[in-house]
């Protein structure tokens, strides 16, 4: 049961992704079922065997930093500071002299400023060490995104980076959760960014074999829980929440979306990129979350999943379901938003539970697209299109290379 | 060199490197107050002015440079020198 006696509810979202630049654009285009994913243009990747992604397209930093900021951030951090400035105007969180040391800020990634670590690089072979910015070590560094939040919103709680490869959005917010419970702070920034759309990043992942090489058809090539999927499409995005104490979100009398009630963590210690084959790490994920929640599984009524449309990975989440769920799980509607978004990486867990919380306030599951001959046909993947039911209860999962599991487990806020 | 033709040097630097357009670039601006240059853009300014100028620049003179005349008058005097 809880340690800890204070509540934490969610009072606002921001997201930045391949489907969408606000919270809104993102939920229409679930609903609608649409891809974000095509032909890289960030790059010429016509000499590596990927050449799609989900990138982020139109994104203007300048709406939300001066040019004197994002000349010099990766564009994960960018993503960052937009989504997170988003979710505290959401929020309506003033930050000022009188609660700045009561907030903080948690911004998981899994990479990190790639894109800035390889284009330095590159200057340090050519012209020599005088080629590198002054400001590239702090920029180059995994908090460099949780450093530009807490500055943009003038936060000066405690801060910092939380990194769990794909699982370290969720894991971001279930520690930020814990900090408030614990009462370290009354309200923290939590979320994940990432930016691996660069040729390092997409070549390194391909000799992995876990990107789909469905080149030729882009918006049919993540297709999670399909048994004609053949690896992830890697992705680029923010998701960012505003996570406070219930009782001083109340009284400043913000909106609130949602309760988070249980986080668990686990690690594989299996392999590197291969979750463990009977995905004991995962089920021990979604128990210990349950368990924190104080809900029995049957108490589940819909699972954003992790679902990133590898072999390995699919496969093994829905056994894990299985497992945990037992007779319930057909009963489950479970997503796979990653179908649209592609695999946003250390953001992921941040934007499926914006997904989540959006399935909470409207009853709406948004589909699984490309699901076309399910894993496990008795599951319910909400294929292709989206699906009403009366959601209180829901879990998002997020399961990470080198084993690291994440799940949380939200419902809807009742005083 | 004439110091006019170090202004116009010194401003496509500056615009090059942090995009402030060269006509806000004049000799009475205030680097961070004026033209919103920090301590680390500076650095960054610093290093383009010695590869283009042949003038270096020690931190302890980087720090008093406080105006856009300062950095003129910085690299007039010691390009005059002979080390450009």
């Amino acid at each position: 049961m809880r340690p800890y006696g204070r509540r934490v509810v969610i009072t606002g979202m921001g997201a930045i992704t391949p489907v969408g630049l606000s919270v809104q654009d993102f939920w229409d285009s679930l609903l609608a079922g649409r891809s974000g994913v095509g032909p890289i243009e960030a790059f010429d990747a016509s000499n590596l065997p990927v050449k799609i992604a989900g990138e982020v397209k139109g994104f203007d930093p300048t709406a939300y930093m001066p040019r004197t900021v994002s000349r010099r951030i990766d564009k994960y951090a960018q993503f960052a500071v937009a989504a997170a400035a988003q979710a505290v105007e959401h929020a309506k969180l003033v930050i000022d002299e009188a609660n700045t040391h009561r907030v903080g800020v948690l911004i998981g990634s899994g990479y990190g400023p790639t894109g800035l670590v390889q284009s330095g690089t590159l200057t340090l072979e050519g012209r020599g060490y005088r080629g590198l910015a002054p400001w590239l070590s702090a920029a180059t560094s995994i908090d460099c995104a949780a450093g530009e939040v807490a500055y943009k919103l003038q936060a000066t709680g405690p801060s910092g980076a939380i990194s769990t490869a794909c699982a370290s959005g969720t894991s971001a917010v279930g520690e930020a959760m814990r900090m408030i419970q614990r009462g370290d702070v009354d309200a923290m920034i939590a979320g994940g960014a990432d930016n691996s759309v660069t040729s390092f990043d997409i070549g390194s992942t391909a000799m992995s074999r876990a990107l789909s090489t469905r080149n030729d058809d882009p918006q049919r090539a993540s297709r999670p829980f399909d048994k004609g999927r053949d690896g992830f499409v890697m992705a680029a995005g923010a998701g960012a929440l505003v996570l406070e104490d219930a009782r001083s979100a109340e009284r400043r009398g913000a909106p609130i979306l949602a309760e988070v009630v249980g986080y668990g963590a686990t690690s594989d210690a299996y392999h590197p990129t291969a979750p463990h084959p009977e995905g004991l790490g995962a089920r021990r994920a979604m128990q210990l979350a349950l368990d924190d929640a104080g809900l029995p599984a049957s108490a589940v009524d819909h699972i954003n999943a992790h679902g990133t449309s590898t072999t390995l990975n699919d496969r093994t989440e829905a056994a894990a379901i299985r497992k945990v769920f037992g007779d319930h799980a057909p009963r489950i509607p479970i997503t796979a938003v990653k179908s649209m978004t592609g695999h946003t990486i250390g953001a992921a867990g941040a934007v499926e539970l914006v997904a989540t919380v959006q399935t909470l306030l409207t009853g709406v599951v948004p589909p699984t697209i490309n699901c076309d001959d399910p894993e496990d046909p008795d599951l319910n993947f909400v294929p292709h299109q989206p699906q009403r039911h009366d959601v209180a209860v829901a879990m998002s999962n997020s399961f990470g290379f080198a084993g690291h599991n994440a799940t949380l487990v939200v419902r809807r806020y009742e005083q | 060199m004439s110091k006019q033709h170090i202004l116009a040097e010194f401003a496509e630097i500056v615009r090059e490197i942090v995009g402030i357009p060269v006509a806000e670039v004049q000799p009475e601006a205030h680097l961070r107050d004026d033209l919103d240059i920090d301590s680390l853009s500076l650095v960054e300014i610093m290093v383009a002015v010695e590869d283009r100028f042949g003038v270096a620049t020690p931190d302890e003179i980087a720090a008093d440079l406080e105006t856009v005349d300062a950095v003129l008058n910085h690299i007039e005097q010691h390009a005059s020198a002979g080390v450009a």
